[in-house]
């Protein structure tokens, strides 16, 4: 098992772990850098002080306790649906890829992706906001034209690694894909 | 290539004996499906063997041994081994496992040559095999989505090797028949062995519904006898029921109840799941219903909610008095033509006197008609929606009327301005050909278009001023009907069996799988276990959705605005009407 730093597009660090199970299986890990206190302090306080800029122009009250509501029910939102601790990539030789992501709640979404019906990984260049990032993509077949490529799933979407951690995965998939 | 044997985890600790299972076609994997213990007799296991494959219609086959050293049976290993000569396959799989030790060891024999590949306690090449466990139970119950037969290009393509493995055992179901309790002469490990699982509730609520079913199909069938009868096929009648949301809602339950008693076995899964949802929200329909009957008629409700309904009703129409007095003075404070408003303020002023004497006229009857009218919420609480929706409809008939006379009057002069404008500017609309052509008018023609055009214009604004007006009341009745509409189509069509079934049990609805890796031993196979992903809950609706009549509003919002514009008329039932069409 080896674990490198690397860094995603926008700088942040994150790191990639590769565990190697087999010959022919192995996971991936891209961990995230965790919920920063720092920002969840900007947040509250200044969800907090604009309700109590109303609260002192209304005096009602009703507007501090939503405020403390809508906090607390925003975070939950936030770390259940929406901030993703570490994406896992687990592929076996002739059996599938499995992609799993877990958010900060703890709560786990995976897809597995059978081996018939994956065409190749590639890594591919993605047109983001004003800039051109690469991603790692599994290319599934068509069943009805062996030959065409139907769907494109992209992978690590969260934390978007940079190239150098991209080709790591890259290679390593690859030689399993070779294998089988 | 990788062998890849799937095998139940129920099985982990089974005596030594034979490996039962199948052999998937076209792949390199073997689906475990049962431990047969020893002593056996090689010909019983032989029939019982191919009886199951009879009844199940999968290859079922012996794949290999299994041994679990036990002390007292050293000499197992031997005669495991030598179990391949009398039963003759391709490939034979030798599976043991070490006293205290987590993973098997594997061997596979291939027939024509000796060993070929060996996963085994010495330094073997390990490669090859992978273990994937699986909860025998789960994949059994579980229904991988999409079902067979859902999709139309699935028919076609070759089932995929998870489907396989899950079709497998799902229809090994008889092999799962027999537990350690029976006298037969085989004794066989699988995740029923240890008793097997059924409900005494369930088998009796199969009994008791044979009949049921029969008694409800005879009664459908005198209902739909009923509702033939010549009588109510006259145009008045049809007319009139077509319209009215409770008996659209009548002839939507009759149609559910007619599938949900249909003596026959459901074909395949999805029919099942539609034959329970709708089983299920009719349940929590009539029990809605019968909590509202409850609320509804005790504490003499019935009698305030209709004397509460006149004076509204009254008073709406006071209200729609005090308005068209307005809009016959000057509007916000705008010139309207005098002689036109008073024209149209008079007839709406006469309309609005006729319909408060029929209030008048009704209201010592409405308390009985509304008893009677709400013993109908026991049918279910959408039968009790769609009579508010009626009363609704039929307490706003006359601002649907005077939207009618407004929108009507508007639409006539709005086409009259357009064709007039075509003639203003030498052109005329020709008929034939669908198109406008150009034209030569003589000079009285000119003059009297002019004429007319000019009138109309300065007319326009004391209709459009009507029409917007009693549009907006329209659509405010409109929408007050659409939300009822949608809350009747959520009970009807909202898959309820379906999502507690994803509630309670997870495993049941699976929209894949996922593997977890249990252990990695260097120089032992690699071993997998088998979960089941269960469906998300958007994708449970999208699949058990029961279909129904929608009555969303089919045309755009931009589509609605221009017809509002144009002045036709927006009716939110002729849709619905079309669509079951």
């Amino acid at each position: 098992m080896t674990e490198d730093e690397f860094t995603d597009i926008n700088g942040k660090a994150i790191s990639l772990q590769c565990q190697s199970h087999s010959n022919f299986c192995r996971e991936f890990t891209v961990s995230a850098p965790k919920l920063s206190l720092r920002r969840i302090m900007v947040y509250t306080c200044s969800v907090w002080l604009v309700a109590y800029v109303v609260f002192f122009f209304t005096q009602n009250t009703a507007v501090l306790s939503s405020a403390i509501f809508i906090t607390l029910v925003g975070m939950m939102l936030h770390i259940h649906f929406v901030k993703i601790d570490h994406e896992t990539l687990l592929i076996v030789g002739s059996l599938g890829v499995q992609v799993s992501s877990s958010y900060a709640s703890g709560r786990e979404s995976t897809t597995f992706i059978e081996m018939s019906k994956i065409k190749d990984i590639v890594i591919n260049e993605a047109i983001y906001m004003q800039r051109v990032i690469y991603s790692l993509c599994i290319l599934l077949k068509d069943p009805s034209d062996p030959g065409a490529v139907s769907t494109v799933v992209p992978l690590f979407q969260s934390s978007k690694p940079r190239l150098n951690c991209l080709v790591k995965v890259y290679r390593s998939c690859q030689e399993i894909l070779a294998q089988c | 290539m990788v062998l890849k044997i799937f095998f139940p985890r129920c099985c982990n600790s089974a005596d030594s004996g034979l490996l039962v299972g199948r052999w998937l076609p076209g792949q390199e994997s073997a689906v475990v499906l049962a431990v047969i213990h020893y002593p056996f007799i090689p010909g019983q296991v032989k029939r019982y063997l191919s009886e199951l494959q009879a009844q199940s219609q999968v290859e079922l086959s012996v794949l290999g041994s299994w041994s679990m050293p036990k002390e007292g049976q050293e000499g197992m290993e031997s005669f495991l081994k030598d179990l391949s000569t009398i039963f003759p396959q391709d490939r034979w799989l030798q599976l043991s496992r070490g006293a205290g030790r987590r993973g098997f060891a594997c061997q596979l024999v291939e027939r024509g040559g000796g060993s070929a590949q060996d996963g085994g306690d010495g330094g073997g090449d390990s490669d090859g095999v992978i273990f994937v466990h699986y909860d025998q139970r789960k994949v059994m119950l579980s229904q991988l989505h999409p079902p067979e037969g859902g999709g139309g290009a699935n028919g076609t393509a070759e089932p995929s090797e998870l489907r396989l493995v899950f079709q497998t055992v799902a229809r090994s179901q008889p092999l799962f028949a027999t537990d350690q309790y029976d006298d037969g002469p085989l004794k066989v490990t699988h995740w029923q062995s240890e008793g097997r699982e059924a409900s005494i509730i369930v088998e009796l609520t199969k009994q008791a519904s044979v009949p049921l079913c029969a008694l409800l199909t005879w009664l459908l069938s005198l209902w739909t006898r009923l509702c033939r009868i010549s009588l109510f096929n006259m145009w008045p009648v049809r007319f009139v029921t077509s319209k009215l949301s409770t008996c659209v809602q009548l002839s939507y339950r009759t149609d559910h109840l007619r599938t949900v008693s249909s003596p026959k076995k459901a074909s395949d899964h999805m029919e099942f799941m539609r034959k329970a949802n709708i089983f299920v929200s009719f349940f929590v329909d009539v029990a809605l219903g019968l909590l509202l009957i409850s609320w509804l008629y005790r504490a003499n409700r019935i009698s305030r909610l209709a004397d509460i309904l006149v004076p509204a009703a009254d008073h709406v129409a006071k209200e729609l008095q005090e308005l068209l007095q307005w809009l016959m003075g000057a509007p916000a404070g705008l010139k309207m033509n005098r002689a036109l408003d008073q024209v149209l303020g008079r007839f709406f002023l006469y309309h609005i006197h006729l319909w408060i004497s029929y209030i008048h006229l009704m209201s010592p009857f409405i308390e009985r008609i509304l008893w009677y009218v709400g013993l109908s919420a026991c049918l279910g609480l959408t039968f009790a929606l769609s009579v508010l929706s009626d009363i609704v409809a039929l307490l706003t008939f006359h601002i649907y009327c005077f939207y009618v006379y407004g929108a009507r009057l508007y639409c006539l002069k709005i086409y009259g301005l357009s064709s007039l404008w075509r003639l203003f500017r030498g052109k005329k609309w020709n008929v034939l050909r669908q198109r406008v052509d150009s034209c030569s008018y003589d000079l009285d023609q000119l003059f009297i278009g002019t004429l007319l055009f000019t009138i109309l214009l300065f007319l326009l604004p004391t209709t459009a001023l009507y029409y917007l007006v009693f549009t907006l009341l329209r659509l405010v009745a409109v929408l007050f009907q659409g939300v009822i509409h949608l809350s009747v189509d959520f009970i009807n069509s909202f898959p309820l069996f379906a999502m507690g079934l994803r509630l309670c049990r997870p495993y049941r609805l699976a929209e894949g799988v996922k593997f977890r890796v249990l252990s990695e031993e260097p120089g032992k196979p690699l071993h997998l276990m088998m979960e089941i992903n269960p469906l998300k809950y958007s994708s449970v609706l999208q699949w058990y959705r029961t279909p129904t009549y929608s009555c969303y509003p089919k045309d755009s919002w931009v589509a609605l605005c221009k017809k509002l514009f144009v002045g036709e008329l927006i009716y939110p039932w002729k849709r619905k009407g079309t669509k079951t069409d």
